[in-house]
């Protein structure tokens, strides 16, 4: 990158729009904690996620028909005929459970080493608005292919805003663009898809900005004190990422190639009939845990604001998380709490896949209450109560104390 | 001048043209914006939508048949009289959103009702459910006989459209 500034042109190029320099500074020189984990991959993969999604949606709505009589047939037309299309079609549906896989455990990271907490609030919030944004997505794209599932989950997702009370009903034929989810929905729907990606790439840049503007968060949670604990972007954690994207991938391929449909669900392999509601319908698997939430509600209203606030409430964690320490590495009572905290959205999640009768009603309840008081009660609490272990003087003290390593030095020195 | 410096105001005709200037815009962003927000309402052709006769002739006491009306479906029931003299009996105390059976039906025999759960828009199965009524999969609402709600999320009975009889066995929905 600096010996391409040294050719004129080039230099010359960079000097009126300095779009290497600013390449150069954000994706190679950024000074990035020496000490990340393997927890920390998963940003990156987040991102590669996004434009897998983003290169094979484009392909698939050069090949796709959004209209009711027509939408069914040509999915399948794209699965049988189009060159390589059930490869691209399988890349796209798979993707988007995988994006949500790493996306996941990217905010799993984020909870366990407290990068939610001061300075990152922002960078937090910009991060569950992408998470809104992509479910929004994931949401309206699974509607397309018009089958059964995709016809149902949108009718109960839409009439979910006629629980508001006075104004809901206008606001569900407003969505509809008539009185049930029809051709005008499944159009409006294909071109907020289609948007809707774009608008999550500008909260990326958002995101990055934040991130870079205070800098990552790290396994210990503590401080930057100086440049020795820093190591630059690239190459030490290019090639890191890039080795958690090859293991990403075999994981993917081995979906992709080998069962390709277990995430997804057969019915929706049915034409949507607007008369028949399928015995058993559920959302998508990265769905269900906010879905056994609106279900352990026994009231139309509340279960749809207690969805609602299962997200809301992450807004607010900065402040629900008293602990002054970020890291769950030092917090010994947290620690415990957050495993806690990881079986019951797993029990949540199970649930929310199972039908809404006899033990699951109240195993819902009982998990749903435990998620809200985990978060409203336990976390301040803990933060008052726990006595962290002490915290290290410093990211690069127990790193230098084997001695320097050799070759790092020169790159850090420009932050 | 000793009087303006900075932070010193006082009202002037150019303040008046601000804000007269800004109140402008306002309206006229609101006006441009509505076109943009109302074209997702329902459409003409939509709010067009004729309604639908149905004959009630082929039905049999004790059936239940589904028709399409404004693409939902629309269940006519020929009750029995064991199905009528169950939904009589309810006392209105029972009921989550009171009304009597004599509201909700022109003839005892015909209940014609949208099938749609009140609660998030599922279908209802016929002949399930603890009331001998209609019973949602989704989210395990119970209907009566009647089709009003008896247990589950669900917060109103199945909702009794317009329609009127044009002769014994023709009803004109909507």
């Amino acid at each position: 990158m600096e010996s391409l500034l040294n050719i004129g042109i080039v230099r010359w190029f960079d000097n009126r729009l300095p779009l290497l320099s600013y390449t150069q500074h954000h994706m190679m020189d950024y000074p990035a904690p020496r000490n990340l984990n393997y927890a920390w991959n998963f940003g990156s993969l987040a991102g590669l996620a996004l434009v897998i999604q983003i290169v094979t949606g484009i392909v698939l709505a050069m090949h796709y028909t959004p209209h009711t009589e027509m939408a069914f047939d040509s999915v399948e037309r794209i699965m049988r005929d189009v060159n390589y299309g059930w490869l691209i079609r399988y890349i796209h549906s798979n993707g988007a459970s995988f994006f949500f896989i790493v996306v996941y455990l990217h905010v799993f990271r984020g909870l366990y080493y407290g990068s939610y907490k001061a300075p990152r609030e922002v960078l937090w919030w910009i991060g569950l608005v992408i998470l809104l944004c992509m479910m929004g997505t994931a949401f309206m794209g699974y509607v397309l292919p018009w089958g059964q599932m995709s016809f149902w989950g949108a009718t109960v997702i839409t009439n979910l805003f006629s629980a508001i009370p006075l104004i809901g009903t206008p606001i569900v034929e407003w969505l509809w663009g008539g009185f049930s989810v029809d051709n005008p929905t499944l159009n409006r729907f294909y071109a907020l898809h289609y948007l809707l990606p774009f608008v999550i790439v500008g909260l990326v840049v958002l995101h990055l900005w934040a991130l870079h503007h205070k800098k990552s968060n790290n396994p210990l949670g503590i401080d930057y004190k100086g440049p020795q604990d820093f190591i630059p972007f690239h190459p030490y954690y290019t090639i890191k990422d890039a080795f958690g994207v090859g293991v990403f991938l075999i994981v993917f391929a081995a979906f992709l190639f080998y069962a390709p449909n277990y995430m997804g669900h057969p019915d929706n392999y049915i034409p949507a009939d607007p008369l028949k509601t399928p015995a058993h319908i559920v959302p998508e698997w990265y769905f269900l845990p906010f879905y056994a939430i609106l279900r352990a509600i026994p009231d139309k209203l509340g279960g749809v604001i207690a969805m609602g606030l299962s997200i809301g409430i992450l807004f607010l964690l900065p402040w629900l998380d008293t602990s002054r320490v970020r890291s769950a590495t030092f917090r010994p009572v947290f620690k415990w709490f957050y495993l806690l905290m990881l079986i019951d959205m797993g029990i949540l999640g199970y649930v929310g896949s199972q039908p809404a009768e006899g033990d699951w009603i109240w195993i819902g309840q009982l998990a749903t209450a435990y998620y809200f008081i985990h978060f409203l009660v336990l976390l301040p609490l803990i933060g008052w109560f726990e006595r962290p272990r002490p915290l290290p003087d410093s990211i690069a003290k127990p790193v230098l104390a084997a001695g320097p390593v050799p070759g790092v030095g020169a790159a850090h020195d420009k932050a | 001048m000793a009087e303006h410096t900075i932070g010193a105001h006082e009202e002037t005709r150019r303040d008046f043209l601000y804000v007269a200037t800004g109140a402008v815009a306002a309206v006229g962003a609101a006006c441009a914006v509505w076109p943009l927000i109302d074209q997702m309402n329902p459409s003409a052709d939509v709010l067009a939508i004729s309604s639908t006769e149905v004959d009630l002739g082929p039905v049999e006491v004790g059936q239940q048949i589904t028709v399409k009306w404004r693409g939902k479906p629309l269940f006519v029931r020929h009750r029995t009289e064991a199905d009528i003299e169950e939904a009589r009996a309810v006392p209105l105390e029972d009921l989550k959103d009171p009304q009597t059976d004599a509201e909700r039906v022109e003839k005892p025999e015909w209940l014609v009702m949208v099938g749609v759960c009140t609660h998030l828009g599922c279908v209802p199965l016929a002949d399930q459910g603890d009331f001998n009524g209609w019973f949602c999969p989704c989210h395990g609402s119970h209907y009566d006989t009647s089709g009003r709600i008896r247990r589950g999320p669900a917060p109103e009975n199945l909702t009794v459209p317009g329609y009127a009889f044009t002769d014994d066995t023709t009803i004109v929905v909507g």
